[in-house]
């Protein structure tokens, strides 16, 4: 038992530092190839691939710089609040049939999604306590916009919950079968779209937008708490990335021996998180006002009526 | 596979715990490896570089409040819909009408919000 827990715990620590380091290398590459450019080339030798490690390295040597007009207990906490729900997140994510998974609890999703929901808190905390106007303005917009797609983001996931019957997420990823594709379409794309708004990636990221509010509720940060909401935001990527593969995409289910289902999850995640690196570099940042527009006016409707196809279509089943 | 048995809850609050390690020791290598060298400058409020000016509060509109009560119209909801996804298939047409009512009056709700003109930016 003692041991099952260390291992469990030791297992989803190594995916929670190692894959938000593998989709911010590809990240880096793909970004540079998209754009006609090489990206880092010197950083270990072989096509820069140790360029994040000695970033990791510098920002360790950096001086702990807090303002002295901050709150300084909660801005000191908000790193530790950003990153770990992502951590817990983890833990719930099934990699393969059977026991690869940290926990099959039965209330998967629903821990879950409240888990995703604890980020607002983080950004409320950081923008605040820095005690800056920018910092102030682009907590607000990240309060408001996690607010406002934390709807979307449940009510696409109750539409699977709907469709499997559970809220486990082993069982919902056997109960998925390939007509779910169509089916849960609309709830896959709003899931996703909303998912992506959650971690504030562009074309959502008008909380930090660089050009109009410095870094947003970011911009007081320095040094090694910077790389721990940093972090935050690449976990977050593969947290989305892999929810949606396991919800909607059938997470290991695919061709060939079951054995290596765990491939498949990866390789699905990987694929998604290539589309939201993708979708940075194609997409230009959404205003405020259109933020809100898509999210009350496209997606919330979108999902409630996600919902009474699902049911309808369960019910006829 | 034990499902939903204390062993869940004992890996999730190791991990917490872990977690909180994680950040811990990070915290502490940079206490051993960083230089620290105060001034009022790296103390001021960062404004681009210039001198802050006024305090740190800032104007707000009201619009960020609507919306926030707009989320607490649907924010109970999703409480009740995922107990009531696990065990509809259990009653089937019954709770699936209900539900549908349920939602019904909240999409009138969003739909009222709408007509009001709550959505649009101003």
């Amino acid at each position: 038992m003692l041991l099952e827990i260390a291992v469990k715990v030791a297992a989803v620590l190594a995916a929670f530092l190692v894959l938000p380091l593998v989709v911010g290398q590809t990240e880096h590459k793909l970004m540079a190839h998209m754009q006609g450019r090489l990206g880092p080339m010197h950083a270990g030798g072989f096509h820069g691939w140790a360029q994040l490690i000695a970033d990791g390295v510098k920002f360790a040597q950096k001086e702990d710089l807090v303002p002295d007009a901050a709150d300084k207990p909660v801005f000191k906490l908000a790193p530790a609040v950003a990153l770990l729900p992502y951590l817990l997140v983890v833990l719930f994510i099934p990699l393969g049939p059977g026991d690869l998974v940290g926990s099959a609890l039965d209330m998967g999703l629903f821990v879950v999604v409240a888990l995703v929901g604890v980020g607002v808190l983080a950004v409320l905390m950081a923008g605040w306590s820095s005690a800056n106007k920018y910092t102030l303005v682009g907590a607000l917009r990240g309060a408001a916009q996690l607010m406002a797609y934390e709807l979307p983001l449940v009510l696409a996931a109750a539409s699977v919950a709907v469709a499997a019957g559970t809220l486990s997420l082993p069982a919902i990823v056997e109960a998925w079968n390939l007509w779910w594709l169509l089916w849960q379409a609309p709830a896959a794309l709003v899931f996703f779209t909303a998912g992506l708004a959650e971690i504030r990636r562009p074309p959502f990221d008008a909380p930090v937008a660089d050009s109009e509010l410095v870094f947003g509720y970011l911009t007081e940060y320095a040094g090694l708490r910077f790389a721990l909401l940093l972090l935050a935001e690449y976990v977050g990527i593969v947290v989305v990335s892999a929810l949606t593969v396991v919800l909607f995409l059938g997470g290991w289910k695919g061709p060939g021996p079951e054995a290596l289902g765990w491939l498949w999850t990866l390789l699905k995640t990987g694929a998604l998180a290539a589309v939201v690196i993708w979708l940075r570099v194609a997409w230009p940042r959404l205003r405020v006002d259109q933020i809100q527009a898509l999210c009350w006016k496209g997606l919330v409707p979108i999902a409630l009526a996600q919902l009474v196809l699902t049911t309808a279509v369960a019910l006829a089943l | 596979m034990d499902t939903s048995g204390l062993g869940d809850y004992a890996t999730f609050g190791v991990l917490l715990l872990a977690g909180f390690a994680f950040v811990a020791a990070a915290m502490a290598a940079n206490a051993v490896l960083r230089p620290s060298a105060p001034s009022a400058a790296k103390g001021a409020t960062y404004e681009c570089g210039v001198d802050p000016v006024g305090k740190d509060w800032a104007q707000v509109q009201i619009r960020y409040y609507v919306y926030a009560f707009l989320f607490v119209l649907f924010a109970v909801e999703a409480v009740f819909l995922f107990p009531w996804a696990a065990v509809f298939r259990a009653f089937g047409t019954a709770a699936a009408v209900e539900m549908g009512l349920f939602v019904g009056v909240l999409a009138l709700g969003l739909a009222y919000a709408w007509r009001k003109g709550v959505l649009r930016w101003r």
